[in-house]
């Protein structure tokens, strides 16, 4: 690894910031917090890359974007071209920038990591997304000849999209089944606009249009259809599951039908996707306690504590049984959180949500926890301290513990097979399901994943069905 | 977008479309809903499906107007388009022969009924069906309940047509007079009433089934806004019901959970009230 071994000389260790939206003010706007570099600061920060021989950062990142390549071409100041060059790999590069654990894929093992700043991957992939973006319309690839084929995408979260891409421009028919009004998946309805626009994703799917994939929203798979009518009576060929996991965990302790008790699922598709935030102008409404309390420590809960402050929770709590080192949020979004003064309880875990006389939360009863022996996954495992038990003073709980696995399509789809978890089984390599002519990708075979996972796997099962449509070969 | 192709007035406070929706007319089955957006700022409402024309691809709704969604939903005329229509959805109900079949209408809950009756009727049960109504005017789809019941009683809560009283003074007379035949109830109401239809038909040890309307955001399972607690534990009304065994249902919750956005709806139908007065006409005094 000599070549790695940057001179000591010239070693430039001034991770550049991003410009941020003031905390007081952001937490008043449901605006991007974060602001992006401007040209000369990308170019500054590209600086910075040593472009490695081997160069560790692509190892880390699930979807192989050419990391340094795309930095060179930053440096010659060619930004749509560095744009290009992640897309080679990558689908979705405006989005994946701003949402991907980066300290936790390419940027935690970039050798200037072990010098504790890390080249800003991330935020150089948002730059030159969004810099092609200012520039119109995508240009877009060339599309091969019809091939005759006929293929459904189920979902259009970021796994559905990505496949739905690759298929139109290899020439075949493709058309997008999605249960809600509108598509995006996650993107749209779970992310907040403040961390990641919606007119970034609306940008993806009319990009995805006009390849000529047909959008059918209000479509949903295992009642609408089944999959087994997609492929006999409606004639496709073949079928892609790009469901998610979308169904919300709760903890089961009393007190959790109680009337200001939300799913974060819940409480962010009424903000995100029905835009209850602008309430009355939008028809669906939110209710937001004066103190609220979200229960986990994710980039859900991350979302949803954020979002309640800004839909005017005077004090909002992040309740996590674990320590803060734990936490699987991004790092960023929990700075961000700690700025914009929510409130972080750590290794604290509710056992009863009290109620009022009219069956509203008044209180949440927790119990202080302390960490133990490593469990299977290798996290120290948090048990309950006897006799600590306290009342929380909350007036609203939001419960972020996990999502599972929708059963309406395994349910409806009786030859193939699901896990123990209720997800989909499917070859990681190939993303073929136990049905011929079924594959799937996303988190509906990977539990609760991240958005570049759902990418990677929907490139997979892009050239698993082109190969398949043009073999016919299982 | 799907059309509305027929219109009818029950009432002034009671709207039935058809509408165009020919995936959702396809596939229903009895007990099924769909979810309706009425444009981009609308919320999404489920509603029962009352009836589904598969040749030419109709679905029927009848709903009653009580908040800003269903007055607004009231004003739309033959011509005019739903933004979003989804479904059907919902498990279907279970339908067998039971030999005889008691079916129970309580006001807009009549409509999700009708199909259920029609599909018990049609399996060969003898079909007694029981509808009731506060007063005569809002009472609906009496001839269309007429054509497959074997026996029908309405009921009025001020005497204004049929017997005066409940639906479950009059369930409580056919369970005592012919009680040994019946092997199945369904009960489809306001929350309150399914609650006393369990309470009356409790002791004849005959099996009840309810239809739940809890408030719904997806209605896919991806949400739990629909939660109710049944024989002790959470279920999601739009994926796991919306029928659920009538005795295991905890009424009140779902009466506590459904007045959550009573302070915004309240809010929004008066906003409403004042940007359209016109579609407020011929109703005195709402909510
Ligand atoms: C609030 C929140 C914040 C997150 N933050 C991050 C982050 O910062 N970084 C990150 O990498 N990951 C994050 N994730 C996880 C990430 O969003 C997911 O891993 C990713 O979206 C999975 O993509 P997918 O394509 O598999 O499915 P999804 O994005 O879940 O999309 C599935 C789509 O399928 C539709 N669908 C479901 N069932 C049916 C059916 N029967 N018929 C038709 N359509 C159906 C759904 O409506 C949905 O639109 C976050 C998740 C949430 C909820
Ligand atoms: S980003 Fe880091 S690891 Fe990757 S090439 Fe540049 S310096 Fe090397
Ligand atoms: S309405 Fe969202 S889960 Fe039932």
């Amino acid at each position: 690894m000599a070549e790695q071994k940057p001179k000591k000389k010239g070693l430039n260790l001034n991770r550049l910031d991003m410009p941020r939206q003031d905390p007081k003010v952001r937490i008043t706007n449901f605006n991007e917090v974060a602001l992006g570099y401007t040209a000369e600061m990308a170019m500054e920060e590209a600086e910075r890359c040593l472009e490695c021989k081997k160069p560790l950062c692509v190892d880390g990142c699930p979807a192989e974007v050419k990391i340094p390549e795309f930095i060179h071409l930053i440096k010659e100041g060619k930004f749509i071209e560095a744009s290009l060059k992640i897309k080679e790999t990558n689908a979705l590069p405006a989005v994946c920038g701003r949402v991907c654990p980066q300290e936790e894929q390419c940027e935690e093992v970039c050798v200037l990591a072990k010098k504790g700043a890390p080249v800003a991957i991330g935020r150089l992939e948002r730059f030159v997304a969004d810099y092609e973006a200012a520039q119109g319309e995508a240009k877009k690839p060339e599309i091969a000849p019809p091939t005759g084929k006929k293929v459904a995408v189920v979902g259009s979260g970021p796994a559905g999209l990505t496949v739905a891409a690759d298929l139109a421009v290899l020439g075949h028919k493709v058309t997008i089944f999605e249960a809600l009004h509108k598509a995006g998946g996650v993107l749209v309805y779970g992310i907040p606009e403040f961390r990641l626009p919606k007119s970034i994703v609306q940008r993806e799917v009319d990009y995805i249009t006009s390849l000529g994939v047909e959008l059918k929203t209000d479509v949903v798979v295992g009642k609408t259809f089944t999959v087994d009518d997609l492929l006999t009576e409606e004639g496709y060929d073949a079928v892609f599951l790009g469901v998610g996991a979308g169904l919300p965990w709760f903890m089961e302790i009393p007190g959790e039908n109680l009337n200001g008790v939300y799913s974060a699922n819940e409480f962010l598709t009424r903000s995100n996707l029905m835009k209850a935030y602008r309430f009355p102008e939008y028809d669906t409404p939110i209710c937001v306690g004066k103190k609220v309390a979200v229960v986990g420590g994710g980039n859900v809960a991350m979302d949803a504590v954020r979002s309640a402050l800004r839909l005017g929770a005077a004090e909002a709590h992040i309740v996590y049984r674990r320590s803060r080192a734990e936490m699987p949020a991004r790092a960023e979004e929990i700075e961000n959180a700690e700025e914009e003064g929510v409130i972080f309880n750590m290794l604290v875990n509710p056992i009863e949500i009290l109620g009022d006389e009219n069956g509203w939360v008044k209180g949440m009863k927790c119990i202080r926890m302390e960490l133990g022996e490593p469990d299977s996954s290798g996290r120290r495992r948090p048990v309950p301290i006897e006799g600590s038990e306290f009342i929380m003073d909350v007036d609203m709980v939001i419960m972020s513990i996990g999502t599972g696995a929708n059963p309406l399509i395994p349910s409806t789809t009786p030859d193939m097979e699901v896990n123990k978890w209720g997800y989909i089984v499917a070859d990681p390599n190939t993303c073929k399901t136990t049905k011929k002519g079924v594959f799937a990708g996303g988190d509906i075979i990977r539990g609760a994943a991240t958005v570049i996972l759902a990418v990677g796997d929907g490139k997979t099962a892009a050239r698993e069905i082109h190969n398949y449509l043009t073999t016919g070969e299982w | 977008m799907f059309e509305i192709v027929a219109k009818k007035e029950w009432h002034p406070t009671i709207t039935e479309f058809w509408v165009k929706a020919p995936y959702v007319a396809k596939k229903h089955r009895p007990g099924q809903f769909m979810i309706l957006r009425i444009n981009e700022e609308g919320e999404r409402i489920p509603l029962t499906i009352a009836e589904s024309n598969k040749e030419e691809g109709l679905i029927r709704i009848i709903f009653q107007k009580v908040g800003k969604t269903t007055f607004h939903l009231g004003t739309l005329n033959v011509g005019d388009n739903i933004l979003d229509v989804v479904g059907p959805l919902g498990k279907p109900t279970h339908i067998e022969n039971r030999g005889t079949v008691v079916c129970v209408g309580g006001g807009v809950g009549i409509a999700p009924l009708f199909p259920i009756a029609c599909g018990m009727k049609e399996a060969g049960n003898r079909l007694i069906t029981i509808l009731g109504a506060r007063s005569k005017d809002l009472l609906i789809m009496e001839d269309d309940f007429k054509r497959v019941s074997d026996e029908i009683i309405i009921t009025t809560d001020d005497g204004s047509y049929g017997r005066k009283g409940f639906v479950t003074h009059a369930l409580e007379d056919v369970l005592k007079s012919q009680g040994d035949k019946v092997g199945e109830v369904v009960g489809i109401g306001p929350p309150i009433m399914m609650k006393f239809i369990a309470k009356v038909a409790e002791p004849f040890g005959v099996p009840l089934t309810v239809s739940l309307n809890s408030i719904m955001v997806d209605a896919t399972g991806m949400c739990g806004a629909c939660r109710v607690t049944v024989g002790g534990k959470t279920r999601f009304v739009c994926v796991d019901g919306p029928e659920f065994n009538g005795y295991e249902v905890d009424f009140d919750e779902l009466m506590m959970r459904q007045s959550m956005y009573k302070k915004q709806e309240q809010e929004a139908l008066e906003r409403f009230k004042k940007e359209c007065p016109q579609a407020f006409e011929g109703i005195g005094e709402v909510a």
